[in-house]
């Protein structure tokens, strides 16, 4: 079964990955992670995001066309990056959620991949 | 010859700097496709230019000198950064020692990159702040000041900007057909931005010279746009407000409102500007809310040909500028025009309580304005008391807080 994981990180940790000092030592974590995944055979791919600020929201309503700057909803943890993983299970899933570097200081959301009805 | 250069030498020094940095940084970012890169790459070169000019000379081209020396700054970077193999790199700096000057001028970019800073998705309350530093080079803690935010507020904000535009690849090129209005109206907002950040604060050397920046970019999009009808407008009306500096504080410092003020202290060349300006906008039968606010300087400035102000032709143009574009401050000088066009004060203060708005109880324009029609009005000397009271908490302009204090004087006198 294919699983999002979505990494759901607070702005000040978004804010340090993206300092050019203390970004290099806030990845060495994810590395690991993500290390441990792929060694595991269990990633399909993902990326990480660029920071929230580079965001824009566009809305369409009776042809009109509104840009917004900004991410869809500015609350306090927002998407930092995600992950497909293939494994057997929700609960599988949640042991790599678990393990994510985002759980322990945001959260990490896991959704599976919707399949066309059978 | 004098050692110290006169005023116009000056000015002139001042506006040939602003011209190269905006066109180097606008040429350069457009390249590079990266702002902030772009800005310490030109930042370096004039710094060096600051150490090699005294010792060897000003080069014959001082634009191609610090072009060359900012793409080497630029090139320099991007080797620190191990990118030396990116092949548009290659292709835009063929040789790193290229020292021979650039033999034609510099592409101005200037406009394009105000639609950068101008485009829908940056954040409309930053895209003044980054035009100005952009376009005229000044510094954050400078705008922050104009802005009232911290500096370090300021520099955040302005560093995210261009960090987007770098990250989204916000394409430096004319926009496309469909998208042109919406995006000249948005440059054209910036600037208005620009110019109206000084009101409400201290009249003062800053506020002043930013008044002057502003001013410099309506003309450059003036320039630039030279068949838009808006673009005149805007230079227009910031041309009629700025002539009329001169009169806003008499011999002792004291603010004189705009219907008392001197025209013989206006700055004649300017209104003249400004109304040749507006002529020639009109030929495009195009009319807009810069138009016609510019229209409403104009009639404002009458009292220079004329001994009265046309206030029933002013309350006309603010009914059109209402029916365009509807704002707070048009309600206010449509109010105040209508009182003075029919002698009828209270037709005037029914139009000010008609305008509703959240923060409205705390506008100083709206408050200062209630005031001034309460006090030619038999029986409300102490409304109006209380009123220019509230106006004068509201305001943090010495000469302004001054004049509203003779006000109050004024009126209670009389129940002594």
């Amino acid at each position: 079964m294919e699983f999002v994981l979505t990494f759901n990180q607070p702005v000040e940790e978004i804010e340090r990955h993206d300092d050019p000092q203390q970004g290099p030592a806030a990845m060495e974590p994810w590395k690991a992670y993500m290390g441990e995944m792929a060694a595991a055979g269990v990633m399909r791919g993902g990326n990480r995001l660029a920071p929230p600020w580079t965001a824009t929201t566009v809305r369409s309503r009776g042809g009109q066309r509104m840009v917004q700057d900004g991410p869809f909803a500015d609350t306090k943890e927002l998407a930092a990056g995600y992950v497909v993983i293939d494994v057997a299970s929700l609960d599988e899933a949640l042991k790599w959620a678990e393990k994510s570097p985002s759980t322990a200081i945001g959260s990490t959301e896991v959704r599976p991949v919707a399949r066309p009805p059978q | 010859m004098s050692a110290e250069p006169d005023e116009p030498t000056r000015a002139a020094a001042i506006a040939a700097a602003r011209e190269s940095y905006g066109r180097l940084l606008s040429w350069l970012a457009r390249q590079w496709r990266d702002i902030a890169a772009a800005e310490d790459a030109l930042a370096e070169a004039f710094a060096t230019a600051l150490t090699c000019w005294p010792r060897d000379g000003v080069p014959a081209s001082p634009e191609g000198w610090l072009m060359t020396a900012a793409k080497r700054n630029l090139l320099k970077m991007a080797r620190r950064r191990r990118r030396d193999e990116d092949p548009a790199m290659t292709v835009l700096f063929p040789t790193e020692h290229d020292e021979a000057p650039a033999p034609v001028a510099v592409p101005d970019d200037r406009l394009r990159l105000m639609f950068v800073c101008a485009h829908p998705a940056i954040d409309p309350g930053v895209r003044s702040a980054l035009m100005l530093q952009t376009v005229l080079g000044l510094d954050a803690v400078r705008i922050a000041q104009a802005f009232l935010v911290s500096g370090e507020a300021m520099t955040k904000r302005l560093v995210r900007a261009k960090a987007k535009i770098k990250a989204t690849g916000i394409r430096f090129e004319e926009p496309e057909r469909d998208d042109v209005p919406a995006r000249l109206d948005a440059v054209l907002d910036a600037i208005y931005g620009a110019y109206t950040l000084h009101w409400g604060q201290a009249d003062d050397a800053a506020s002043r010279a930013l008044a002057e920046e502003a001013l410099f970019l309506a003309e450059l999009a003036a320039a630039q746009l030279p068949d838009d009808a808006e673009a005149m407008g805007l230079l227009a009306m910031i041309l009629f407000c700025e002539a009329r500096h001169p009169a806003r504080l008499d011999a002792q410092g004291e603010f004189v409102p705009l219907d008392q003020q001197d025209p013989n202290r206006w700055d004649a060349g300017r209104i003249d500007r400004a109304n040749v300006l507006l002529a020639r906008a009109a030929v495009h039968h195009d009319p807009g809310p810069f138009q016609i606010e510019a229209a409403i300087q104009s009639a404002h400035c009458h009292r220079l040909q004329a001994m009265s102000t046309p206030w029933s032709d002013i309350a006309w143009l603010y009914e059109r500028l209402l029916a365009l574009h509807p704002s707070i401050g048009a309600r206010i000088g449509h109010a105040v025009a209508v009182a003075q066009a029919t002698g009828d004060p209270a037709a005037g203060l029914r139009l000010l309580d008609q305008i509703d708005g959240k923060t409205l109880q705390v506008h100083q324009p709206w408050v200062a304005a209630r005031a001034h029609l309460l006090a030619a009005m038999p029986g409300r000397q102490a409304d109006a008391v209380k009123a220019y009271r509230h106006a004068l908490a509201l305001t943090r302009e010495p000469a302004l807080q001054r004049h509203l204090a003779r006000q109050i004087d004024a009126l209670r006198r009389p129940l002594h």
